[in-house]
């Protein structure tokens, strides 16, 4: 009965309008659109969309509150697992968890867990959010490296245990990726990213910004100078790669990083801000991820026309569907199976356009993925004044580097087990300074298993001191 | 917020402040920056360190106006502050890490151009406590606009001053004096260091390889974060593209490519004067 209501379909800006402005790209949905939408839910005795989601939000219970319309109920139950949830039902890959595996996907269309999780975070948020009780302090300081999403799963879930934690930001402002790296238009800065940083803060959470770890202090400085009991290093995956092809550093050549900095973090695209960004007329960009996307589509509302080139076709494409989706309407163009040779530029040393070679698919690799070959011949030439380079990133190894002990694997990630422990006893570490990159819902899972690691870890310390 | 205790005018667009940054002060080390902004909706804009006191908690950045956003740090007054300060950022000079027995037997000559005065004081005051001869050439285009002259006398054997027009000290470009003193009056160092604009720091490494010394540059990229994440300030080195915010700003001098470096040190030139039309264009070069 519930299965035949279609999938309520979630309002968006104009794809012609949203092309041109930062303003966000769903619009969401409202209190009729949800419960309509959370009617559709079977409410499974064997709910596998909780078993796909990292952090297992307690999916069909909170939908069940949407449904009767309670959504403070809602947000509660989702407030249990998630420390970020108006983040998470925007840049969470749905596709591939809870979504992925709703049984409704089978024949139909899934139930939109994540329209609903955004829909109910939103509103809790615009309420001043969930209000939850902390233990009382247990007397223990814990320093958090990092405060993207990791950090903040890690540092909430330890505020609520009772402990005294501080978390060290690098940059000026806290949200790490949330902030520097997805755009506006994917999620909106002051209304979700700030809010949902000040509901860590209001459990207590103290963070102190400009505190670059492995320069400004190190991991033994705030465990043996500043009475920190454990440290958890969750830095993520800033180190931008780049093709090692001619012509990548001529002007106009940057690396997704930066243009997305420039344009996040430092706000470039308004007027307002002193931060320069070089918008060219005609942009590459180079790579097939969501960061490929928010680059594509971020120098599109800068007035671009942008070409995507990935070496693969569009079947292998790591983006989420949605933004391949989005940047499509948008009037981004998607150029497959075409990999870069070189960037060419001007006497002056400008970008004037990028020459690649045709690919095509071969025998699938370790990976199993069919591997891209070049077509031999098949070069051509793209005329471009900017280039993108969006092709991942990797642990910065400042960390790793002044941490005596502290292991890390051959890609630079930090080595931990399951549970955050690393080589070095009392500290911790996970999302992508372990993992390399991967996405919010990961990361905030692991700061989670850390927090619980980490509880465990002092609370058996404590236990051994009151028996010696 | 960082306070601003002190600000003194060091030339008509030169600006020395010291500022409260504890954190920072204790663990700077000489060679490396800073990075600051002035308000919510300001750049981050990289200094280098000129000094720092680990007991007063503060450090000393010196600053020229050469564009919207440094002249808004200038504008700021003792007693306001800095939205942020980081750092230290950057390694610090190989030195550092050296006793005075493993540095004993160098001599070093400083090459300081302009505003590169600032980061060579607490080099050569670093040396200098170690009792490492140091020597300092320090030019600047005319008597005005030297800066630092007091201060690096007090940390070096011997201070030779050049000015472009000869109203100060030797007339000519500080390249010449270090020929000249290596040439002409029989000076021997084992090691150069040369900080200031990057043309400067293109001639001295030409000039330095020519007496066959090694030398080592900081070089003053463009750069975002200032932590390795941006790539703003890839620069090219001995063939391999090295990030100056996390792998330098110190390279040695013979591997740089200058040209590449000068290019895209001026890739935002036109968007800032076409977004501040009345930039200062005093040590903007051409």
């Amino acid at each position: 009965m519930a299965a035949k209501i279609p999938r309520v379909p979630v309002r968006e800006q104009d794809p012609q309008v949203r092309a041109r402005n930062f303003e966000e790209v769903c619009l969401g949905y409202n209190a009729q659109e949800a419960m309509l939408e959370a009617s559709r839910c079977l409410n499974c005795k064997n709910p596998r969309c909780v078993g796909a989601c990292p952090v297992s939000v307690k999916i069909p219970q909170f939908i069940a509150q949407v449904a009767s319309g309670d959504f403070d109920a809602a947000a509660r139950i989702i407030s249990e697992d998630s420390s970020l949830p108006s983040v998470c039902g925007r840049v969470c890959p749905q596709e591939t968890q809870c979504e992925g595996s709703c049984i409704l996907g089978i024949k139909g269309e899934p139930v939109a867990i994540g329209k609903l999780e955004r829909f109910v975070a939103d509103t809790s948020l615009a309420k001043g959010g969930v209000k939850v009780e902390c233990a009382p302090a247990n007397g223990h300081k814990v320093a958090v490296i990092g405060s993207g999403p990791a950090g903040l799963a890690c540092a909430g879930d330890l505020a609520k245990m009772g402990y005294d934690v501080t978390i060290f930001e690098a940059l000026h402002k806290p949200g790490g990726v949330l902030e520097y790296g997805i755009p506006e238009f994917r999620l909106p800065k002051e209304k979700i990213v700030a809010a949902e940083i000040a509901s860590v803060k209001a459990l207590g959470v103290k963070i102190e910004a400009n505190v670059v770890a492995g320069r400004t202090v190190t991991v033994d400085s705030l465990l043996d100078s500043e009475g920190f009991s454990a440290v958890f290093i969750a830095s993520g995956a800033g180190l931008p790669k780049f093709m090692g092809i001619p012509g990548e550093n001529l002007n106009g050549v940057f690396s997704a990083n930066e243009f997305l900095t420039r344009n996040n973090l430092m706000r470039a695209y308004d007027e307002e801000y002193l931060t320069p960004v070089y918008h060219g007329h005609k942009v590459v960009v180079v790579g097939g991820g969501n960061v490929a996307m928010d680059a594509a589509r971020t120098a599109l509302r800068l007035g671009a026309e942008v070409t995507v080139v990935y070496r693969r076709t569009e079947n292998e494409l790591p983006a989420r569907k949605e933004e391949v989706h989005h940047a499509k309407e948008e009037g981004v163009v998607f150029a497959m199976l075409t990999n870069p040779v070189e960037i060419l530029g001007t006497e002056k040393g400008w970008v004037n356009g990028i020459r690649c070679i045709r690919m095509e698919l071969g025998e699938p690799d370790a990976s199993g993925r069919r591997s891209p070959v070049p077509v031999e011949g098949s070069e051509f030439e793209i005329e471009a004044d900017s280039v993108i380079m969006a092709l991942g990133t990797s642990p910065n190894p400042m960390i790793a580097r002044t941490t005596a002990g502290l292991a890390t694997n051959r890609r630079g990630c930090i080595e931990a087990d399951a549970d955050g422990a690393t080589s070095r006893e009392g500290v911790f570490a996970g999302g992508d300074a372990v993992t390399g990159a991967a996405t919010v819902i990961l990361a905030m899972g692991a700061g989670r298993k850390a927090a619980a690691a980490i509880d465990r870890f002092l609370s058996e310390k404590d236990a051994r001191s009151s028996r010696a | 917020m960082y306070k601003i205790l002190t600000k003194e005018k060091l030339n008509p667009v030169v600006y020395r402040m010291c500022v409260e940054a504890p954190r920072l002060a204790s663990s700077a080390r000489p060679g490396q920056f800073l990075i600051v902004r002035t308000d919510e909706k300001g750049e981050r804009i990289p200094l280098t360190i000129s000094d720092y006191d680990v007991e007063k908690g503060t450090v000393t950045i010196v600053t020229q106006e050469i564009g919207a956003s440094s002249r808004d740090i200038c504008s700021l007054e003792a007693g306001e502050a800095f939205e942020d300060v980081v750092g230290p950022l950057g390694i610090p000079s190989d030195f550092v890490e050296k006793t005075a027995q493993e540095l004993a037997g160098e001599r070093f000559v400083f090459i300081a151009g302009g505003v590169g005065a600032a980061p060579v004081y607490p080099q050569a005051k670093w040396l200098h406590s170690l009792g490492v001869p140091v020597d300092v050439i320090l030019g600047a285009k005319n008597s005005e606009l030297l800066i630092y002259k007091d201060e690096l006398a007090a940390v070096c054997d011997n201070l030779y001053v050049c000015t472009d027009d000869g109203s100060e000290g030797f007339k000519g470009l500080v390249t010449a004096m270090l020929e000249n003193l290596v040439r002409e009056q029989g000076k021997k160092y084992t090691r150069a260091v040369a900080i200031g604009p990057m043309i400067m720091m293109k001639f001295a490494t030409r000039t330095a390889m020519s007496l066959s010394m090694p030398i080592v540059v900081s070089l003053n990229t463009l750069m975002v974060d200032g932590t390795g994440m941006c790539g703003a300030c890839r620069v090219t080195v001995g063939g391999k593209t090295r990030f100056a915010c996390v792998e330098g700003p110190e390279f040695d001098g013979s591997l740089v490519d200058f040209d590449e470096a000068m290019r895209r040190q001026g890739m935002y030139r036109a968007e800032e004067v076409e977004a501040h039309p009345h930039i200062c264009k005093i040590g903007r070069g051409k």
